[in-house]
Formats: C-alpha cells, structure tokens, sequence
C-alpha cells in the first residue's frame, strides 16, 4: 500500500512546528500503524534527516504510552483499540494521513508527536490511590464485594491513562480519566474509606492544571480505546456533590 | 465575583444544570399561556389576559421572576466563562479536527447559545420592558391598550411576516440547543442510570421538539390563516 503522510514535526517545545509531508510505498496492509512509522524513520536516518519522535511502549494496547491523533480522531480511524493495535488496512491505499500530537494546554509537546502527560500523574498523586499498610496479603474473602461493584471498579480500572479522552474532547477536559480514576475505587469498600477526599482532591488537581470543563459531548467515550463509559463521569459528579455538601468544613 | 470563578469546575457545572432545569420548566409555562394566543378555546383570548394578569401581578410570580433573572443571568455568565476556560484548554488548535462520534448539538452549543440570546434581547424588548414602561409597545394593525396588553402587541409583531419568520427560525435553534440541554443538565447532576438513562434521553429529544413546535404554531397561524 502506498501514503502520503502530513505529519506535525516541531524540534523542541518552544519551536513553532509545522507539517511535512512524507511518502511511503510498499507498506503491507498487515503491518501496524507503529510499523508503518518505524519504516517511515528508517527511511528518515537513511536520508540522514532526523526521524519523527513518537511515544510507544508495549505495543499491544496495555500501557497507555502511543499517542497519535490520526484523521482527526485520537488513536485512528478504529475503535476501542489503541493505534499501536492498529492495522494499515484500516486505511485506503493511496491515502492521505494526517498525523498530529495531542493537542491540549495540560499536555505541552515535547517534540514531533511525544507530548507530555505529567498532569495525569500530578492528578493520580492527588488521590488516586487507597492508603494501605504494607504486610502480608490478607484473605481475598476477607471483605465481600458484589459481583456487579468489582464489574463496575474493572471495567474502570481498563483505563490506561493514555490521554484520548483529552485529546478528543473539544474542550481538552479530562473528565474521562479522572471519573475512571475515582470510580475504580469509589464502588469498593477499600475505596470508600478515602473516597469524599480522594474526588475533591483529584478534581481540584484536575482543575489547576488547565484541562477543560465537560460539555457532555462524550466524543471521549467513543475514542477511548478501552471503551470506558461516561457513566463513571456521573458517578464522579455525584461523588462530588456527596462530599462537598457532607465532608467537614475543616478536614483533620 | 472571584468567588463564582473560584467555583470547581464541577460546581460551576451543577450550576449550570440547575438554573438550565430552571429555564426549561419556565418554558413550558411560557408555552403554555402563549398558546391561548391561538383559537383553541371560544373564550381564548379572556383566557390569555387572565393569565397575563395572574402572572404580571401575583406576589409569588414576583417572587419566581426573580429567580428567573438570576437563573438566565447566572445559566449565561457560566456559559461564558466555562466555555473561554475550554477554548484556553487547547491553545493549538488541531489542523483536523472533529471526526469522532458525538452527539451532534452539543458541539454548537455555545452558538446556539448566542443565536438565542439574540432572541431573548428582542423578546425581553418587546414585551418585559415595555410593561416596565421602558420601551414603546410594538405597533401595527391592533391597538395596544396598555402596557400590559400583551395580545395586541403579540398580534402586532406577528402580523409582520418577516418577523414571524424570524421568530422561528430563532425557536428552531432553540430547540437545538435544548436536545442536548435536556439530558446534559441531567449528566451534570450525575444522574445516570442504566435502567432511566435511555428514558431520560429520550425524553430530551420530545421535549426539544414539542416545546419549539408548539411556540411555532403562533407565528403559523398568523402567516397562514390569520
Ligand atoms: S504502545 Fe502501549 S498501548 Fe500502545
């Protein structure tokens, strides 16, 4: 299969980018959109140009770290999959493919088409945890859990924090990963303990760091690739609301 | 003031919500006695005064219109900021942009917003300040009694088909904006529920489409068969 590539190239954060075009031929239709990539760069070093910096890890859609907004959709033209599980037959032969970074305040590009997700982090740091002591692992049967509340927590904790839900969201909000983040805990009783502090925390957090207000628009539950659904951001919007009105005015 | 910018975005969005419930439980009272503008009882148009009368002078109507301003003054200041909060979000924009499936409204609601905010200076000119005796009542082939004589000055604005037009038009957009008003105000509040979700949706989109259709029917009446 045959491509023409417009791809965003910016050397460092502070330079201003722009797109350059690239052609690519022969490319199998099996081959993954990351491969397609990687032919791309080998080609660039043969030139002697500087290949394109991109963000990939596992490779087989469990860690989160590829990052690509393709055709004006996070992750490509497929969905529920992450783009380094994508296949060049999902495109037309001869096609154009237009390659950008995620685009939002909270995460600066770092160069090409790696961005920094440090806020994610930050949001995670601010609550995103249940506090334990460590020790021995104590009897799985210890604390009942219903059936449909480990579901809910499971389908929650899918989230791989890779940042698509912003990227897709026209106003860059990070509803979608925080309401994952305060769900998987907020069904457990694990979680419950800690709950009204972690959602007032992680949402503050979320605010400071510039990612936009949700309009309900839910373009992040249908890129997301692990299919995550908006009704955890209703849930975190009651959470909120429980702890605002009922947590004490001053917390001990 | 700082203080309703320091809200959580989250507050600022049940806020939002709330004073949005707000707005669409008075459109239907709205609706409601406009309709009595058409002839659909014989003694409509007693009616309509009657209504007027009881919503111009009760206390309690008083009372309510207060917090109908503060619910459109409060449902438009925090559209604006949190919509130039989003638009800051993302600073650079994407050169493709908007391919991912959404509900298709509620990509526009910020200019929905504007069209009927439009709507709503005219309309507040035309009828509110006018029984405030602020501007002069709409003129035209009825006499106006009084400043609170909203049939006649009804009669007097649709009676001009350019206007009645217009008047759709601006309703049709609103209708735009409520279908994903309605079932957003009810995600906002965090009310989302396998089992009523679907119910709730639906519901949106009858209200969003009844409650125009039905402020349309007057412009109608007047262009056809008045
Ligand atoms: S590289 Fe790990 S999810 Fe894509």
């Amino acid at each position: 299969m045959n491509f023409t590539l417009k791809i965003w190239r910016q050397e460092n954060p502070n330079a201003k980018g722009g797109f350059e075009t690239y052609q690519l031929s022969d490319i199998s239709a099996d081959a993954s959109f990351l491969e397609m990539l990687d032919i791309l760069n080998e080609q660039l070093v043969m030139e002697g140009k500087v290949p394109v910096a991109f963000d990939h890890d596992c490779r087989e859609g469990i860690c989160g770290t590829c990052s690509l907004y393709i055709n004006g959709r996070p992750h490509g033209p497929d969905s529920g999959i992450t783009v380094c599980q994508m296949h060049m037959r999902n495109f037309k032969d001869g096609s154009t493919i237009t390659i950008e970074p995620w685009r939002a305040r909270a995460f600066p590009v770092i160069k090409d088409l790696m961005v920094d997700r440090q806020a994610f982090e930050k949001i995670i740091m601010a609550g995103g945890y249940i506090s334990v002591n460590t020790g021995n692992a104590i009897d799985a049967n210890s604390i009942p859990i219903p059936k449909q509340a480990a579901e809910t927590a499971m389908d929650a904790a899918a989230c791989i924090g890779c940042g698509a839900c912003v990227a897709a969201c026209k106003n860059a909000s990070a509803m979608l990963f925080v309401s994952a983040k305060v769900s998987q805990f907020a069904v457990l009783p694990q979680g419950k303990i800690e709950a009204k502090r972690r959602v007032k925390n992680m949402v503050s957090r979320m605010d400071e760091l510039g990612f936009g207000n949700c309009t309900n628009t839910y373009a992040c539950e249908a890129e997301c690739p692990k299919n995550i659904s908006v009704s955890h951001i209703a849930r975190m919007n009651r959470e909120f609301f429980i702890s605002k009105v009922t947590s004490p005015k001053k917390e001990v | 003031m700082s203080k309703l910018l320091h809200y959580s975005s989250l507050t600022k969005k049940y806020i939002m919500a709330i004073a949005g419930f707000f707005l669409m439980i008075f459109l239907v009272v709205h609706l409601g006695i406009n309709l009595f503008i058409l002839p659909i009882a014989e003694n409509h148009i007693e009616i309509f005064r009657e209504a007027v009368h009881f919503m111009t002078s009760n206390p309690l109507v008083k009372v309510m219109e207060i917090f109908l301003f503060a619910a459109f003054i409060i449902h438009i200041l925090y559209g604006v900021i949190l919509q130039l909060q989003n638009w800051m979000a993302r600073p650079t924009r994407y050169k493709i942009e908007g391919w991912s499936h959404t509900s298709y409204f509620s990509k526009f609601m910020i200019h929905t917003a504007v069209i009927v905010f439009i709507f709503l200076v005219i309309h507040i000119m035309n009828f509110y300040l006018v029984k405030e005796g602020i501007t002069k009542a709409p003129q035209g082939p009825a006499m106006v009694a009084d400043n609170h004589d909203f049939y006649n000055m009804a009669i007097n604005l649709f009676s001009n088909t350019t206007y009645s037009v217009l008047y759709i038009l601006l309703i049709i957009v609103l209708g735009f904006h409520l279908n994903h008003a309605f079932q957003s105000a009810f995600q906002s509040m965090g009310w989302n529920h396998s089992r009523y979700t679907p119910f709730i949706k639906l519901l949106g989109t009858i209200y969003s489409i009844v409650i125009p259709l039905g402020f349309i029917l007057i412009p109608l009446y007047f262009i056809f068969l008045y």
